[in-house]
């Protein structure tokens, strides 16, 4: 009984630290990639989410509240800011390449974050959601912090938008490459560019994981999805609300 | 590799000020890779030693940062999971949603590169 005690002790100690929700999610992401690498790179084996399935878990089990996660996992998450801006290194790598084609992927991008915005709308007008969760999705194709910074200018709700873009995120990831191998699409700076178009850094992760070129184009598609993301959706909606 | 971990944080720092300066919607992070590029491509032909170093050692560290891109979304990935009861009962049409118009957004985007490709060449 009074090991039962001493261990329970060390556990309530363990817990309040940092340390245990940071070495939790690395090794949970571990698992996950181990995973990935097992099914030979297959796309629904998503590394990230099977590590956020393992940690979600773990924390409803325990009764643990996502803001003492948080306190030991904001170490990770401030990664997110530095390794965004060295995603100019594959790009500076691809330069050349990128300004020869400068005028297809200008089309491409405008078609795509234009079509990304029109579709979310319809099939939510379609589906009779509700306006604020409406807002809060017409910019999910662009990296979360962009996405939830437009959000908010228009009228949604951040938090939503934040939920919202991370699922959009996975589900491209997860299911995209299905749909590119359907049409027979090859050519790999095209297949990353659509996967980061789409579905921001968690596409652009995995096209990395992939494939050198097509982690190159993804990254040059979230980045300028962002940017064409923050222009198209308030624009749209100044143009919608006049009727 | 510590140099180079100061000047991507750095670049960020930057971003980060531009951002507040101008009220801009673009997150710092990404102004801060949009510099970072423009330094690069200005610094491409430059003779003198201690840039090329340098360079070199922000392009290895960042390379090797960028392995890691995946982990960097558990901790949001798993505040999404806590906090899903915020879609109450639109949870399944939003799914629906999200699933239609991503895969076909990719398939879309892809498909419209590809084919132009082809014609131009």
């Amino acid at each position: 009984m009074l090991e039962k005690d001493k261990l329970y002790s060390i556990w309530v100690y363990l817990q309040a630290e940092p340390l245990f929700w940071l070495t939790l999610t690395i090794g949970s992401y571990l698992i996950g990639d181990y995973c990935y690498k097992r099914s030979k790179l297959f796309p629904l084996v998503n590394p990230v989410m099977i590590s956020i399935f393992i940690v979600s878990i773990i924390l409803l089990k325990l009764n643990i509240s996502y803001e003492r996660y948080f306190d030991g996992a904001k170490f990770i998450h401030f990664m997110l800011g530095p390794v965004t801006v060295a995603l100019a290194i594959p790009i500076y790598k691809q330069f050349s390449l990128i300004k020869k084609e400068a005028k297809i992927i200008f089309i491409s991008l405008i078609l795509g974050s234009l079509f990304a915005i029109t579709s979310t709308f319809l099939l939510c007008k379609f589906f009779s959601i509700d306006e604020k969760v409406l807002l809060s999705m017409l910019p999910k194709s662009a990296t979360a912090p962009i996405a939830m910074g437009i959000s908010d200018l228009i009228g949604g709700i951040p938090s939503l938008t934040a939920i919202v873009t991370i699922l959009t995120g996975i589900i491209g990831a997860s299911f995209g490459t299905f749909a590119l191998d359907f049409l027979k699409l090859k050519d790999m700076s095209a297949r990353g560019f659509g996967l980061g178009l789409a579905s921001h850094g968690i596409g652009t992760a995995r096209a990395m994981s992939r494939n050198r070129t097509a982690g190159v184009f993804a990254a040059l598609a979230l980045g300028l999805n962002g940017i064409a993301t923050a222009i198209i959706v308030p624009l749209l909606f100044k143009l919608f609300s006049f009727f | 590799m510590l140099r180079a971990i100061f000047v991507i944080f750095f670049f960020q720092l930057i971003g980060e000020a531009i951002k507040k300066l101008f009220q801009l919607y673009i997150p710092g992070p990404v102004i801060g890779l949009v510099l970072l590029l423009l330094t690069l491509i200005f610094l491409k032909k430059t003779n003198n030693k201690n840039i090329i170093s340098l360079k070199k050692d922000v392009i290895d560290t960042g390379n090797h940062m960028l392995t890691y891109l995946s982990l960097l979304f558990v901790p949001i990935g798993v505040g999404v999971v806590m906090h899903l009861t915020y879609l109450q009962n639109n949870f399944f049409r939003v799914l629906i949603i999200i699933f239609i118009t991503t895969v076909s957004t990719i398939a879309l985007t892809a498909f419209t590169m590809e084919k132009l490709k082809t014609k131009i060449k």
